[in-house]
């Protein structure tokens, strides 16, 4: 089984993030109700050794869609993990989809095809 | 071996330390081993705001010397001690205490006395004169008893001096010899202009007035008696009648000295000894003594210069002033008096509002060669630099100081001045210097005035500083740019007004009316707190949660690790044995790290974002509720233990302080903003370090404004004086609410002042004379924040829906395995990498 039911649509916090285990893994979703939009990406911040990625702001750079770290505001792009101060630091970024108003998550698979 | 030469400087007055600080900054502080004597019992203070000793400052907020100044630049200073004799063979001096020195080169600094007129009577009690701190203080021992105040002397000084009798509540007096007011400076439409509005402020003006004689009287302790027979009754007698140069010393050891006094120097300042230097005003020059500071600065600048093998000549100074003296401005510029052989007079009067302004203007109309002044600075600065440059007038001078009814400017184009145009003649700063210092990227006035100093002498020069700014930034082709990101082409300013305008409420609503895309955590978080700081609704309502910073999203402060920090309010820092103890079991059950704030409460850190709303439900019980440690808001009111228990205690600090954080609690601001109350001006709670500080003295409350530690520390200005409480909230509701409206994103009140155009006095005008008629709605404004005020956390443990996010995984009740603590003195403390790694292999073996 490569997609995973990880919570109802109505435990994500719109226009902001939360974290969900899936494999042992810490995966953020953020989730934009406006145009029905979900982005999963890794949890970790590679600049401060923590797990908070789930509780940046989200928003958009230049047109990328982006969470900016709570620890020391990098921003990485939603959906490609890469940061955007430092192009050679990339975060896992995964499969995300709703169905039937459950949300899913594929951490084998990158991308986020909705 | 290379051994030191010795330098001694005699006197540190203002121009005496401006001279020392000269010395040290340039390399030959190194060549020198510096010795000064002092005759006060003080080091340097600012002589020229002398009276503002009478509106609350005290003899350190004068002040001239940086703290620990002497001690760093290895200085030995003798303090209250003076120079009593040298002997210019041996090229030694002796001290009135003894101390006995060999110098390679002496420096004069030793000022001026306050000239006394040989009237019978001049001695006798309560007949003053008005120059040092002790001066003021016997005039403050003599106010004490006595009811009428007069000065002798109607010049600059003299009006300072009145006006510090006034401010000590005596019915106030001057009495002047000339036939106006500051006869040197005005002419008699100038003078009589002057006299109606000193007079309309309560101080009563005699004029043509000789002093014969000084006697007991009747209802008084003293009667002036003139040369025309008229009589004043008056308790005190203030002399203000001119200065003297301090030059005994230099005439018991033969240096060539004045016909009138001073001692002569050349233009490097140099004496008959060419080892000898005099500077300031005991200095005579081209037959000429300067009473001002700036040709005293000029001089200890060209004495530096000259021992530093430079080529420098002091030219003489000009004697231009500008000042407000009670609150009236008045100015004068060159040859007020048309002497110029066939110069030509404009001048425009408005006897409504009180306003005078004369041109003096050379036969063939194309150069200024002085003004007048009265009621209406505001043309100083471009009539000055027309006047000091030569710079060719237009066509009609007299539209110079017409008013103008449209928005045609006829000021001065800056771009006409010179490089070597001074803009600031307190620190003799020229048009290349600002220009120089802006091209390395000093793009503020702020950053301006740290840089090169301008304007943060007098202050005259800021409004001439801040054009010089602009038109060098568009000329240097600075695209400034003030939006706030590229989703809003706002600052924080305009967005504030939209707001108001449009009655906007949600970050949405903003988006669409006035930005594109979708924000960031730029501007999400200022519109987040713009609405918060306005409307006041709690900020995890949906429509704002999305908006708030790293901190604001869980009402917690970030670590490192990902955990939080929980502070309580403690109002005022005042806490009972109880809450104390529950505040210790919380900490103790839930195993946090605690630690002392420096506002006076109690930081628990280590939470995990789970067990915040249990943390906090704790709390509440017992009492406390949110102290806005995680926002941008109103933090803390520190205060001293005051009169309740103090011995020194003036007033009782800890209660208005408790009054005034429950008042402003939750008021969300540009920044973070800190309170202090001190109950005397011992001043232990720090309040002239904090963006609004009250000091408590027998008059009332003192009030202080836009100081800071942190990063760049200020110390705040006295903003008002005397207040009762009602009166001191008013200013402060005021204060805080015109901040809110219009700082820039994340301006602290200090940088937001200095950037204010008109500064200190503006803020004033607005907060104090409703110069902007906008007081009532600033506190209007106030009083909604106040009527909304909710404990942000008690609102969020109530509800549900809010505390859903409060954990760290949305589908397990697992924690975040990467949050490890190791123990430190008896505390934890996050666990470091490589203690982390050593960790984990323990739990896998």
């Amino acid at each position: 089984m490569i997609w995973q039911d990880v919570c109802g649509v109505d435990d994500l916090q719109p226009n902001s993030g939360v974290c969900a285990l899936v494999d042992q893994q810490q995966v953020a979703i953020f989730y934009l109700p406006a145009n029905n939009q979900c982005y999963a990406i890794n949890n970790f911040d590679p600049f401060g050794h923590a797990n908070v990625l789930s509780r940046g702001l989200i928003g958009d750079i230049n047109g990328q869609p982006v969470v900016a770290s709570p620890l020391y505001k990098q921003h990485f792009n939603l959906q490609t993990g890469v940061c955007l101060e430092d192009e050679t630091v990339k975060i896992p970024v995964y499969g995300i989809r709703i169905n039937n108003n459950r949300v899913e998550v594929n951490v084998q698979e990158s991308g986020n095809e909705l | 071996m290379t051994t030191k030469k010795t330098l001694v400087v005699i006197g540190n007055g203002m121009v005496g330390q401006s001279f020392l600080a000269s010395l040290v900054a340039s390399p030959l502080k190194d060549e020198y081993t510096i010795v000064t004597f002092c005759e006060e019992p003080r080091a340097a203070y600012d002589r020229v705001h002398l009276s503002e000793f009478f509106s609350g400052k005290t003899a350190e907020d004068l002040s001239m010397v940086e703290p620990g100044f002497f001690e760093q630049h290895g200085i030995t200073i003798h303090i209250g001690d003076k120079a009593a004799t040298i002997d210019r063979q041996a090229k030694t001096l002796v001290s009135e205490k003894g101390v006995s020195i060999a110098y390679d080169k002496l420096v004069f600094a030793t000022g001026s006395y306050p000239f006394v007129p040989p009237v019978p009577g001049h001695d006798r009690p309560q007949c003053l004169v008005y120059r040092t701190i002790e001066d003021l203080e016997a005039m403050a021992a003599a106010a004490k008893t006595g009811k009428i105040g007069t000065v002798i002397g109607g010049g600059l000084l003299g009006l300072e001096a009145a006006k510090a009798l006034k401010d000590l509540g005596l019915t106030t007096h001057v009495v002047q010899f000339a036939p106006r007011l500051m006869e040197m400076q005005m002419d008699d439409a100038g003078g009589a202009m002057l006299r109606r509005k000193i007079e309309e402020l309560g101080i009563t003006v005699h004029t043509g007035k000789n002093t014969i004689d000084i006697s007991d009287g009747v209802d008084c302790i003293n009667k002036l008696v003139f040369a025309d027979g008229d009589e004043l009754e008056t308790d005190l007698v203030l002399f203000s009648a001119g200065i003297r140069p301090r030059d005994e010393l230099a005439r018991d050891c033969a240096l060539k000295v004045g016909a009138r006094g001073g001692i002569v120097i050349d233009n490097q300042c140099k004496t008959s000894d060419p080892d000898i230097y005099a500077i300031g005003e005991c200095a005579l020059w081209n037959d000429k003594i300067f009473g001002l500071v700036a040709p005293g600065y000029a001089m200890a600048r060209t004495v530096v210069a000259d021992l530093a093998g430079e080529a420098a000549s002091f030219t003489g100074a000009d004697m231009s002033t500008k000042l407000k003296l009670m609150g009236v401005d008045v100015a004068s510029i060159g040859d007020v008096h048309a002497k110029s052989q066939g110069a030509l007079v404009y001048s425009y009067q408005n006897g409504d509002n009180g306003i005078y302004k004369r041109l003096v203007v050379s036969q063939d109309k194309k150069q200024l060669l002085g003004a007048v002044l009265v009621g209406d600075n505001s043309g100083y600065g471009t009539l000055l630099q027309y006047c000091l440059n030569g710079i060719e007038l237009p066509e009609n001078p007299d539209a110079l100081i017409l008013p103008h009814r449209s928005d045609e400017s006829v000021g001065l184009g800056v771009d006409a001045l010179p490089a070597s145009a001074q803009i600031c003649s307190c620190y003799d700063v020229t048009k290349g210097a600002i220009c120089s210092a802006i091209e390395a990227g000093c793009t503020s006035i702020g950053a301006l005035k740290s840089e090169t100093k301008a304007a943060t002498g007098c202050g005259g020069c800021s409004a001439l500083l801040k054009s010089v700014m602009d038109c060098e930034l568009a000329r240097q082709g600075f695209e400034v740019n003030t939006d706030l990101c590229e989703h809003f082409a706002y600052t924080r300013q305009d967005l504030y007004n939209l707001m108001l305008v449009g009655e906007i409420k949600t970050f949405a609503d903003f988006l669409a009316k006035h930005g594109k895309g979708h924000g960031c955590e730029i501007c999400k978080p200022t519109i987040g707190n713009i609405l918060a700081s306005y409307w006041n609704e709690h900020i995890l309502e949906p429509s704002h949660l999305g908006l708030q910073d790293t901190n604001d999203t869980f009402l917690a402060n970030m670590q490192k690790d990902g955990t939080y920090s929980v502070v309580p309010r403690i109002t005022g820092g005042e806490i009972s044995p109880d809450m104390l103890i529950a505040l210790g079991q919380v900490g103790k059950k839930y195993k946090l790290y605690t630690k002392i704030t420096g506002g006076q409460r109690v930081d628990l850190f280590g939470a995990r974002v789970d067990q915040l709303p249990h943390i906090w439900k704790e709390l509440i019980d017992a009492g406390f509720e949110s102290g806005h440690a995680y926002g941008k808001s109103l933090r803390t009111v520190k205060s001293c233990v005051g009169s309740t228990w103090c011995r020194y205690g003036v007033d009782d600090s800890v209660g208005l302080a408790i009054e005034l954080e429950n008042r402003y609690k939750g008021l969300r601001s540009p920044h973070k903003i800190k309170f202090a109350v001190s109950g005397c001006t011992r001043e232990c709670a720090e309040a002239q370090g904090k963006d609004v500080g009250i000091i408590a003295t027998e008059n009332g409350w003192n009030l202080y404004v836009c100081g800071n530690g942190g990063m760049k520390p200020r110390h705040a200005d006295l903003f008002a004086t005397g207040l009762d409480k009602d009166t001191l909230i008013k200013y402060i509701d005021r204060f805080l609410s015109f901040y809110v409206r219009t700082a820039g994103r994340l301006q602290r009140t200090s940088v937001w002042m200095e950037n204010m155009e008109g500064g200190l006095d503006y803020l004033k005008s607005v907060v104090i004379h409703d110069k902007l008629g906008l007081c009532e709605q600033l506190e209007q404004q106030m009083q909604h924040v106040i009527d909304t005020y909710q404990c942000e956390w008690k609102t969020t443990i109530e509800d549900e829906s809010k505390l859903k996010r409060f954990r760290h995984f949305i589908n397990s009740d697992q924690q975040d395995d990467n949050v490890v603590f190791v123990e430190e003195r008896g505390q934890i403390r996050p666990a470091d990498d490589n203690e982390r790694k050593h960790f984990k292999l323990l739990e896998v073996a």
